[in-house]
């Protein structure tokens, strides 16, 4: 599961732009902020590798993995 | 705040050292008891979700300063994920750090004790607090600048002296803070606000120079390889000794805007297309590297450390002078009988 | 730092046993075990004419009672970890002379702003620059109140002798730790390279003020003139800066109001303790119309010229600072009422008889002496001879 902060994002692109299988898009609305933040566009493609959450220098989207806490719990 | 994903009473609890230890769990393990719901009831209880590791920051001074797309703000996320992964109890550690964007990252922004200190006395100031108390992680984050400029002499010496600190080097290749000069990182022939006819000076490797003078454990990573980069700042954690990781950082806005680009993304894109792991490059000459960021753990060494010498030398003294107070060699010490 | 209570012990015993023996030594030397006795748990420090012997005492003697001493690679390390380690529970003091001293400058100003008890031994010698290395002056006087930049208030003491510096560096400690502030030991060459019979005293009976530690919830800077200290490790999550910041310490370097509160508080709670501060040795006699003042090494052939003065029918009034900074303005005062004329010899060009000069309302006459040279008692007591003459 996906998380997005919209508020703390400050549309840097990065997330999206890193993403390796192209999970994220820009939104094409702003935050209270007038940042773009990112759109989860195709969700079955995550595989939860939290690439985004590490790179995000915002704290401003992570990810929830249920079936993976699952697996580790 | 999302009501549900950070409990507000166990925020409490847990900056006031009053939480229940066991329910302090790892990021990648069991579901984070802060999160408390699964993330369907999350979403049904309100809006926007906050990201479960803000109990280890000052939520009070967020969001962040830092400019879009600042590698400070991915270092902080790394930091934070790093800790969050050792189970490292936030109230054993000190972050020390200088002046400048980078020693922004965890004054005010992580929630531990800070020492924010003058331009370049970090390490200086961190040295002081580590003798005092060994039993605290004391860790250094600050730039370029900082470190390898005005506090360069500081650097190589505690390198030397092998106290357990860990110092993590933010080298965005430039003074960010007071907006864009030159600094002992910069690439030769770099533009600047101060070398506005191309930079005539040649850079540090400042790994490469805290390897030579000593350090414990030195790697170099960049704001790209966050995995590789939180690994590497639990290894200088845990590292007895000195123990330093240069991280390799985007600065949009006084580096970007003076050498190409104020993308973010184009910029880190950059660092990971210079980077190469210090595995792949037998072989290579200085020239091949040439402008090539090598990173990977670069020296790691067993030292003996400072600190523990201080407190051998203060027991050995102690044990003598209690034998020589046994033996009665100052024996009179009647002053002392009446007791305090 | 909880030191435990065999630890105490062993070291009481330890300095009782040094206490018994008969000392013979410098005034740095002495200055080192006053640290030793007051309680000192870290020295940071780089080697400099004349204060190395404070260092190389301090490197024997902190083993001994459980304390550590670094030799750092510069000045700038030795304040920085010295800060460092008061902010880890540590009595922390370093020494140093002039070219160090201006080193130290912009951390002490740290120390000031983040109200860190910490000491500094500043063995004042001839400059500017190298000057004259070995030689000793009272050229410091203005760097250690003006040393830093802006707005501070600082607390200066200034020994005559070796006991003295023994003395005042325990009071030194516990005003560091009374008042939150870094205090300055500004003693002088001479003083410190001076060999004299030094009394220590029993090691239970050294006065040694603990810090007041804030309680759960107690701003650590603020909400007091004096707010109570927090160190690393108590879980408060303390935020120290050298920036302008609020009562919890946090930075706020853009509201005016908050900069103006917090640097009048470092400036007032200094200056509401001035009369509490003041040291001052007064010898003043009836119906003199001429004064000496004196600080330091200076003082001693001071003395001695008014006390020969004296016994040729002269009347004099002597007056020594002990406190230099905060100026003991009001016991200048009293000490110099009535008299016409106040003769200040120094070991500079002025600069504490222009102090003197804005509080009392007699003529001041600079004494001035430099070049690494000590007054003699005899210029001091022509001076005085012709001041008394003339009046
Ligand atoms: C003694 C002193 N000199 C100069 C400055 C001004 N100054 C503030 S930040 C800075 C540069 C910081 O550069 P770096 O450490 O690389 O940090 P960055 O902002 O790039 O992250 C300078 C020169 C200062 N604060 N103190
Ligand atoms: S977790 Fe990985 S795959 Fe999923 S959105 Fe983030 S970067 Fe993409
Ligand atoms: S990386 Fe973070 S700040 Fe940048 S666009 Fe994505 S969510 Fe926003
Ligand atoms: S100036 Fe550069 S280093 Fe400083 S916050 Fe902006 S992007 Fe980051
Ligand atoms: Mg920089």
């Amino acid at each position: 599961m996906i998380y997005i902060d919209e508020e703390f994002c400050k549309g840097c692109r990065i997330c999206s732009e890193f993403c390796p299988t192209g999970v994220l898009g820009v939104s094409t609305t702003l935050n209270s902020k007038g940042y773009y933040p990112p759109v989860v566009e195709q969700a079955y493609e995550c595989h939860g590798c939290r690439l985004c959450e590490l790179l995000c220098p915002e704290f401003a989207i992570f990810i929830v993995n249920e079936w993976l806490d699952e697996q580790a719990g | 705040m999302l009501k549900g994903l950070i409990d507000p009473e166990f925020f409490e609890a847990f900056t006031s050292g009053e939480a229940d230890e066991s329910q302090h769990l790892p990021v990648y393990g069991t579901r984070d008891p802060l999160l408390g719901l699964c993330p369907s009831e999350v979403e049904e209880e309100s809006g926007p979700a906050h990201h479960r590791l803000l109990r280890y920051l000052r939520k009070e001074v967020l969001p962040t300063t830092f400019c879009v797309g600042c590698g400070g703000g991915t270092v902080l996320n790394t930091f934070a994920h790093a800790i969050d992964e050792m189970h490292i109890d936030p109230r054993e550690i000190v972050c020390v750090t200088g002046i400048g964007c980078s020693s922004w990252i965890p004054s005010p922004y992580f929630l531990c004790d800070t020492l924010h200190t003058t331009h370049g006395r970090a390490i200086a100031f961190a040295c002081g607090v580590k003798v005092m108390r060994p039993d605290m992680k004391v860790i250094i984050i600050a730039g370029d600048g900082d470190l390898a400029g005005i506090g360069g002499n500081h650097l190589i010496h505690a390198a030397r002296r092998n106290l357990d600190l860990s110092v993590f080097l933010v080298n965005n290749f430039i003074y960010g803070m007071t907006g864009g000069q030159v600094s002992p990182t910069t690439p030769f022939g770099t533009r600047t606000t101060t070398t506005p006819y191309l930079n005539l000076e040649h850079p540090f490797k400042i790994a490469d120079v805290v390897a030579a003078a000593g350090g414990s454990y030195v790697a170099r990573w960049t704001t790209y390889h966050v995995f590789q980069l939180m690994e590497s700042m639990q290894n200088a954690i845990n590292k007895k000794g000195f123990s330093f990781v240069e991280i390799i950082s985007q600065c949009p806005v006084s580096y970007g805007k003076m050498t190409g680009t104020s993308d973010p993304v184009t910029l880190l894109k950059q660092l990971r297309d210079a980077s190469i792991h210090v595995d792949d490059t037998d072989g290579m000459s200085e020239e091949d590297l040439e402008g090539k960021f090598v990173v990977g753990k670069l020296v790691e060494r067993q030292r003996a450390e400072f600190g523990d010498g201080l407190r051998q030398l203060i027991s050995e003294r102690r044990e003598s002078i209690s034998a020589e107070l046994d033996r009665g060699l100052r024996q009179d010490t009647s002053a002392l009988e009446t007791g305090r | 730092m909880n030191r435990p209570a065999e630890n105490i012990e062993l070291t009481d015993l330890y300095l009782a046993g040094l206490a018994e023996q008969e000392h013979f030594i410098q005034g740095d030397e002495a200055a080192a075990l006053g640290a030793i006795f007051a309680g000192c748990t870290f020295f940071g420090g780089y080697p400099i004419t004349p204060a190395s012997e404070i260092a190389e005492v301090m490197a024997r003697e902190l083993p001994n009672v459980g304390g550590y001493y670094v030799q750092f690679e510069d000045e700038l390390a030795s304040i920085s970890a010295v800060i460092g380690a008061a902010w880890a529970g540590a009595r922390a003091m370093t020494a140093t002379s002039g070219p160090g001293f201006s080193l130290m400058q912009e951390n002490i100003g740290y120390a000031c702003m983040t109200e860190t008890p910490c000491v500094i031994i500043n063995v004042q010698r001839s400059g500017p620059s190298t000057g004259q290395a070995t030689l000793p002056a009272q050229g410091d006087v203005m760097q250690a109140r003006w040393g830093t930049h802006g707005d501070h208030e600082i607390i200066a003491l200034a020994p005559s002798s070796a006991q003295e510096a023994f003395d005042l560096v325990i009071r030194c400690f516990n005003l560091a730790e009374e008042y939150r502030t870094p205090v300055i030991l500004l003693m002088d060459g001479e003083i410190g390279h001076l060999r004299e019979r030094v009394i220590l005293p029993d090691p239970r009976t050294v006065e040694q003020t603990q810090r007041r530690k804030a309680r759960e919830g107690e701003d650590v800077f603020g909400g007091a003139i004096v707010p109570p200290m927090t160190e690393f490790g108590d879980g408060g999550f303390v935020h120290v800066t050298g920036s302008t910041h609020k009562e919890d310490g946090l930075r706020d370097v853009q509201t005016q109001s908050v900069h103006d509160r917090l640097v009048r508080r470092l400036v007032a709670k200094i200056e509401q303790a001035r009369e509490e501060i003041a040291l001052v040795d007064v010898d003043s006699e009836e119906g003199a119309e001429v004064g000496v003042l004196a600080y330091g090494a200076t003082a001693r052939p001071a003395k001695g010229a008014v006390l020969r003065a004296r016994s040729e029918g002269r009347s004099v009034s002597f007056c020594r600072p002990v406190t230099i900074w905060p100026f003991p303005i009001s016991r200048i005062q009293e000490a110099s009422r009535g008299l016409r004329q106040l003769l200040v010899p120094e070991m500079n060009l002025g600069q504490l008889a222009r102090e003197v000069e804005r509080f009392v309302d007699c003529e001041v006459v600079p004494l001035s002496k430099i070049g690494g040279v000590v007054h003699s008692s005899q210029e001091i007591h022509a001076a005085i001879v012709e001041a008394t003459d003339s009046c």
